[in-house]
């Protein structure tokens, strides 16, 4: 693949501060040839979906492990619907039940990955699903 | 007079190496202990430089303290869990409090949304704290709290109630962890820059020497260090060199090494490699008992010993064929007793989804009963002690983390390390070669990359929204019924105590018993210390 190199924010809202899995996964995807943005700690949704815009992402990947996912996702994805962006694809990771993912892929989140889950797996999705036009 | 065997024989799987990925043996033999002097590497039980364990008669006198970790939803809840661990043998408190509350903040404030009773118990003044301990004598029951940056403010809130509980502050006795360093390089729950972190610290090690004399004020953990990604010997290392920084920041107060030492502890990691565990916890006692006779001149013997609690590991649990955690934790667990543990926390079956489920918590605390009553490793005290493999990876353990010790003293001490991003950067490089290994199968994992089948689905404690919805009520209620000048008042002194750099126990504890928030304490603080920001790498 030529051109432009599909750019990824991995971001981590809510307040826990385990970033084991977000870190693994951003050099992982740096390994795989992406451009990673990695947003640090307890970034709300305003500052994640700010950075998201600015640095023109492809993907964006919340990491999330304290249980407040069902409220911290939703917020992300109005507050992108809000400002009319629908191009960005929107993957999730952490500690989330599997009952609460029908809910998070109606709401938009493209994928869910869960604890097991290979860093390959996710590179691979993203190069099946994201094409950088 | 012998001859090392594996010289010639073929190995079956190579390279043989830890989970840490630490090259190891498939023989050991006299060979491999040369010099070995027993009395100067082991010593008796009680004796040092500790490495057959703490006591003289260890388990064979009185069991480790079965303490099961434990919290969430409100603190109704979680008084009701703490009484049913209790009455099914649980030997020791330790709570879990939620992540506002572990941040320092209110459950109103705006962060707090959705995490409201989440990880643990929301406690935001001496309010919930009263409903907490309710019905539970302080003055029979030790309590661990896991809690850090606001550290000094729930332990003033315990005071408190043990106070209004009518028990003498000498009497309580617990832990609260207070470790800000392995926050900064591992766990990353940080309000306060280091130097202030530091300050408090010490402010707790002052106040607890003085008036209350039987609590731990820190425990010095390698358990997040090593969740965080670390290998077996960072984890022995950076949790050591913390240990020693605490020492010279409370030297430098001009505390007395034999007065506040023999209340330092530690908290280590029980992972998936028996003998590397074992040997980590036996390299510890030598290398802290070597540190504080040797490099600090304590002379009380009370000052050398290494007394540490023990959580088996959480990212060892996987969330595919969950029933397997039970047999994970059961040998995880099992190190850490021939490790010689003076403290347990097992994890439950469930704990990759959800806090515990009632169900789940109580095979976890039969699986410490059943090691400690039916397998009968409790009854001699370091069984493993002499064997050629244990005392050479004891060995290797100590001199590996001594060369990272030394490392870091170069470096100016660890506040410096941390700074520089070094603990940091060791420990992001361990979690990624190991999962690098996974992915290539160069580590198994049963039932994640091999032995796999399809998923079974297991029950969940959930916690809802309607837990937040009476935390705020209570917290609205608790700001409206008390004396708010006198609040206001016992906060702008906090805040002077801390302009003046003097210690702010006392000023925290008139603030915590006229009903001042967690978070308005904090915040206070914040204006005076400023906050920390994480520098972003990966």
């Amino acid at each position: 693949m030529t051109g432009k190199k599909i750019r990824v924010l991995v971001a981590k809202p809510g307040l826990d501060g385990h970033d084991r899995g977000a870190k693994v996964i951003s050099r992982a995807l740096r390994d795989a040839g992406f451009e990673v943005i990695y947003t640090g700690l307890r970034r709300t949704p305003e500052e994640i979906v700010n950075a998201a815009v600015q640095e023109d992402v492809d993907v964006i990947g919340l990491s999330i492990l304290s249980g407040a996912h069902n409220v911290l996702f939703p917020q992300v994805m109005s507050l992108l619907d809000q400002k009319g962006i629908h191009d960005i694809h929107v993957i999730v990771g952490g500690i989330i039940p599997e009952k609460d993912i029908p809910g998070l892929k109606k709401i938009g989140i493209a994928e869910v990955f869960l604890p097991g889950s290979s860093t390959q797996n996710i590179v691979q999705w993203i190069q099946e699903n994201v094409s950088t036009g | 007079m012998y001859e090392n065997p594996q010289e010639n024989s073929c190995s079956v799987r190579t390279p043989l190496t830890t989970v840490s990925g630490k090259k190891i043996n498939a023989l050991y033999t006299p060979l491999d202990l040369e010099n070995f002097d027993y009395s100067e590497e082991l010593g008796f039980p009680g004796e040092y430089p500790f490495t057959r364990g703490i006591h003289p008669t260890m388990y064979h006198g009185r069991l480790w303290t079965m303490r099961q970790f434990s919290g969430f939803g409100t603190a109704e809840q979680t008084n009701h869990r703490y009484k049913y661990l209790l009455e099914h043998g649980t030997t020791g408190l330790s709570v879990a409090f939620h992540l506002p509350t572990l941040m320092g903040m209110d459950s109103d404030h705006p962060l707090a949304e959705g995490e409201i009773g989440k990880c643990g118990v929301a406690i935001d003044s001496l309010a919930d704290m009263e409903i907490l301990f309710d019905g539970i004598p302080l003055d029979k029951i030790s309590t661990s709290m896991t809690i850090n940056p606001p550290a000094a403010v729930l332990w003033a809130m315990y005071i408190a109630v043990a106070e209004k509980q009518g028990i003498p502050s000498e009497v309580i006795s617990g832990t609260i962890q207070n470790d800000m360093l392995k926050e900064y390089i591992a766990q990353k729950t940080f309000i306060f820059p280091p130097e202030a972190s530091m300050k408090l610290i010490v402010d707790t090690f002052e106040y607890g020497t003085n008036t209350i004399p039987r609590w731990n004020t820190i425990s010095i953990s390698g358990y997040h260090i090593r969740e965080a990604g670390s290998t077996a010997v960072q984890e022995l290392a950076f949790t050591l060199r913390d240990g020693i920084e605490y020492v010279d920041w409370a030297l430098n107060r001009g505390l007395k090494i034999d007065e506040f030492a023999p209340r330092l502890s530690f908290f280590f990691n029980a992972h998936n490699d028996f003998f590397e565990e074992i040997a980590k916890f036996r390299a510890a006692r030598r290398i802290w008992a070597h540190a504080m006779k040797e490099r600090f001149g304590a002379k009380n013997p009370r000052s050398w010993l290494l007394r540490f609690h023990t959580q088996t590991s959480g990212v060892s649990l996987m969330a595919q064929q969950p029933y397997n955690n039970v047999i994970r934790v059961a040998l995880q667990a099992l190190s850490a007793v021939l490790g010689g543990t003076q403290s347990l926390h097992t994890n439950s079956l469930d704990e990759t989804y959800a806090l515990p489920s009632e169900k789940a918590v109580t095979i976890a605390l039969r699986t410490q009963q059943i090691i400690a009553h039916e397998s009968g490793v409790a009854n001699t005290i370091d069984p493993l002690g002499g064997s050629y493999f244990v005392e050479k990876l004891t060995r290797e353990m100590e001199d590996e983390a001594m060369d990272y010790i030394h490392k870091i003293d170069d470096m100016g001490g660890m506040v410096k390390a941390i700074e520089l991003g070094f603990p940091q950067k060791e420990i992001t490089d361990s979690a990624y070669w190991y999962q690098k290994a996974v992915e290539k199968k160069e580590k198994i994992i049963v039932g994640v990359n091999a032995f796999e089948k399809d998923h079974e689905p297991i029950s969940l404690l959930e916690i809802d929204e309607s837990v937040a919805k009476q935390q705020l009520a209570r917290l609205e209620d608790v700001r409206k019924t008390r004396n708010s000048s006198q609040v206001l008042q016992n906060l702008s002194d906090l805040k002077k105590a801390a302009e003046d750099e003097v210690n702010l126990m006392p000023f925290i504890l008139k603030c915590v018993k006229s009903y001042a928030t967690l978070g308005e304490i904090i915040e206070t603080l914040k204006d005076v210390y400023g906050e920390y920001e994480e520098p972003v790498d990966f």
